[in-house]
């Protein structure tokens, strides 16, 4: 038997855009238009056709980006707001977590609050009453329960409302993201009781971002996406594939975040383009990040390569010998540590030898940006040299979101010495297992003179993530393995 | 609609709780408490009393003897009103986390509102009795049986009204600000602080579309005015109104129930 009916189901929501915010009677009346206002002029679909069952005594959990219609589907579920078309079907008494303590009254004590609360959500009060000192426990209030709501804390508030709506002792429980409530002990507890509740044959429909939580907990997942269910059934399945796609989305926002790296950097060169190259170009504003020896102290603002303000300002997101990519090690010592929170981002150099693109590509050798834990990745600079050279270093820079170094080396530090470079070609820089934890990553690339003078300097231009099935901290994530003496025993789960 | 009607009753033991919950809320944290369901009347009787008996009387005041009672049999029921419709203007609004989060009757709102109000009144009620034997009102037992009738017809408009109220400001927010004004001039507009007897022929019938003039009326002649209860067959007239009022009101507010959750 189904527990949970969902039949075909849209839900409209009405936007009123042409008026402000709310009607006025006034204009309504003065403009005849009181019916008319009650009309929506601009629709839009929450829920597209959305069917599905529950049935009795399983635990089903709802999935999907922000805005994906998940709320929307419990409420409807709830039988707090009516579907446009279709039919919602629920056999049973239904308790909602949607808001805890919704409808606590703050100027009066927590035990008639409880009451009140409790004959809301469908009870009567002689039940109530008999439950009163099992909600008051569970809650841990037992202090505070005499006391009006408003001197709650919000975690008691929380708590209060929670107990409540558990002990209803509904047929079919809804939640929705309500279990970031209380401490640690707490969330063990509301666990604890929502594992009761499905030994006792309750059904259970969580809305929740913690696909842990689906996958450890739940029978069955529902994924919606854009108001359309797009996947259902097994939870490990309908997670893989839930991620799959968040990760196909984050790849397409990182593409997108680079192609308009590029579009500036385009912007830049047109700028550039209209002045003659090199050195010569020095002075020609703070906007120019070129190369300009003579405003080498001029100006924080100015990212130009500086030798004689090296060591000068902190700000100066010049080729100031940094911690990053160690230009001259010599001299980095000397320097002042440039802050990486506060450095900028963005291109400057003499462009002599210009770095035209970078490709990350993982081991199916596509281009990408993100990676797993552990893959072999290469990092490919296009290059071009507009008059062959002879001095010239290549560099590359990892940072964390947060501005940590974890990775800086150039060429020169690994006793390559230069040759010669004409034309166009390609740098690559093979990792063989990129060995970082999960997060967000910053690229620095650069073409520089042996003594720092930059050519081309792509500063925290490049952004790639890196997934771990395994959350650990830090920044490096050695290949790595346990192994226990036969008296320690652990189990892998 | 009728289904949810009949849905209604089952929410007795809600509604009942929710009543005493706003009434306890109320007074909370204030010294006199409940006291103030007594004092209230009374202070706006004083205020009353001093302005149409002794700064500018009206000139029929000899022919309404004990002025104060006079005024307190129409007051009295006029403040339940009153604030009933000016609190249930507002309640969809500052009851919206309920109607969004909880599947909730919204109807039960304005309704608790009603009631509460309801309270009020009758515990201004020993006041009123201290001043009816004060005064030695003529009072005759085949006139008092009236008296919860009115109270009912009274509850039945003002629930109605109430509904209504409620349902349209959260489609139009200033109508509790327009509400604040007409419900002045609604004042006025009945015969609580002169005599409807008194009034200009003229007018009258205007009076008489007026449904709180029946109401102010009834209440007085039962409790006031010596002599049988003669306005009761308008009574049972309004009380006819206002039950197609009450449908009227109820399909109302059914049909924008939807609204509301997605609109306080």
């Amino acid at each position: 038997m189904n527990a949970i009916e969902v039949v075909n189901v849209t839900k409209v929501y009405r936007r009123y855009a042409r008026r402000k915010q709310f009607a006025t009677l006034k204009s309504a009346l003065l403009k005849g238009s009181l019916i008319q206002d009650l009309q929506p002029e601009e629709t839009f679909p929450a829920l597209q056709g959305v069917s599905f069952n529950v049935a009795a005594g399983r635990t089903c959990g709802v999935i999907g980006r922000n805005g994906s219609g998940k709320s929307t589907a419990l409420k409807l579920v709830a039988g707090i707001t009516k579907p446009t078309t279709g039919t919602v079907k629920v056999a049973g008494r239904i308790s909602a977590l949607i808001e805890l303590g919704a409808g606590f009254h703050p100027e009066i004590s927590g035990r008639e609050n409880v009451f009140i609360n409790g004959i809301m959500l469908g009870l009567t009060k002689r039940e109530v009453a008999r439950r009163f000192d099992e909600i008051v426990e569970f809650a841990e209030m037992q202090d505070f329960i005499d006391a009006p709501v408003k001197t709650y804390s919000s975690g008691m508030y929380m708590r209060l409302g929670f107990a409540v709506a558990i002990h209803v002792d509904p047929d079919v429980l809804l939640v929705d993201e309500v279990l970031a409530v209380g401490d640690e002990g707490f969330t063990h507890k509301c666990l604890d009781k929502f594992g009761e509740f499905k030994r006792r044959g309750k059904t259970i429909l969580l809305v929740t971002h913690a696909l842990s939580l689906v996958e450890r907990f739940c029978d069955e997942a529902l994924w919606l996406d854009s108001g359309k269910v797009r996947g259902a059934g097994d939870p490990k399945r309908v997670i893989g594939a839930y991620l799959i796609d968040v990760e196909r989305s984050e790849e397409r926002e990182l593409a997108r975040a680079e192609a308009r790296a590029h579009d500036q950097m385009a912007k830049e060169d047109g700028v550039r383009g209209a002045g003659p190259r090199g050195p010569a170009a020095a002075g020609s504003g703070e906007q120019d990040p070129a190369y300009a020896p003579a405003a080498a102290g001029s100006g924080e603002q100015d990212p130009a390569y500086a030798p004689a303000a090296a060591g000068s300002g902190e700000q100066d997101p010049a080729y100031a010998p940094d911690g990053g990519v160690r230009l001259q090690p010599d001299r980095a010592t000397e320097a002042a540590v440039e802050d990486m929170t506060q450095a900028v981002e963005g291109r400057w150099g003499s462009r002599e030898i210009e770095i035209t693109g970078v490709t990350l590509k993982g081991e199916s050798g596509e281009a990408a940006h993100i990676f797993q834990s552990g893959e072999r990745v290469s990092i490919h600079l296009g290059v071009r040299a507009h008059e062959p050279n002879n001095d010239f270093v290549f560099g590359i820079g990892l940072y964390s979101a947060d501005g940590v170094t974890c990775y800086g080396t150039n060429t020169h530090l690994e006793d390559y010495r230069s040759d010669e470079i004409r034309g166009d070609g390609e740098v690559v820089l093979h990792i063989d297992s990129l060995d970082l934890v999960d997060g967000t990553y910053k690229l620095d690339v650069a073409v520089h003179k042996r003594d720092g003078y930059p050519y081309d300097y792509h500063r925290l231009l490049y952004t790639f993530r890196v997934k771990s099935r395994t959350k650990e901290t830090g920044i490096y994530r050695p290949r790595h393995s346990w192994t226990f003496s036969p008296t320690v025993k652990l189990k892998k789960v | 609609m009728l289904e949810n009607l009949r849905h209604l009753s089952r929410y007795r033991g809600l509604i009942q709780s929710l009543v005493a919950r706003e009434l306890k809320a109320r007074y909370r944290g204030s010294v006199l408490g409940f006291f103030w369901s007594f004092f209230n009347p009374l202070l706006l009787l004083t205020v009353y009393t001093f302005v149409f008996a002794y700064v500018m009387p009206p000139a029929q005041l000899s022919e309404i003897p004990n002025f104060a009672l006079f005024l307190f049999c129409g007051l009295l029921p006029w403040t339940w009103f009153q604030a009933s419709l000016v609190e249930s203007s507002n309640i969809l609004i500052s009851g919206g986390n309920l109607i969004k989060k909880v599947m909730f009757p919204a109807e039960i709102l304005p309704i608790v509102t009603v009631l509460a109000n309801l309270v009020h009144f009758l515990l201004g009620l020993p006041i009123l009795v201290a001043f009816l034997i004060y005064f030695d009102a003529p009072l005759q037992v085949s006139e008092l049986v009236w008296f919860p009738v009115v109270v009912l017809v009274q509850l039945l408009l003002s629930v109605s009204l109430a509904l209504i109220l409620s349902a349209l400001t959260v489609h139009f927010r200033d109508i509790k600000d327009i509400l604040a004004n007409v419900m002045t001039l609604w004042f006025f507009a009945t015969p609580i602080i002169y005599y409807w007897k008194f009034a200009p022929p003229r007018i009258r019938p205007f009076l008489n579309l007026n449904p709180f003039t029946h109401l102010a009326i009834s209440y007085q002649q039962i409790l006031y005015f010596p002599g049988g209860f003669e306005h009761w067959k308008w009574l049972l007239a309004l009380g006819a109104g206002s039950f197609l009022l009450f449908l009227f009101a109820y399909f109302l507010f059914d049909r924008l129930r939807d609204t509301f959750a997605e609109e306080v």
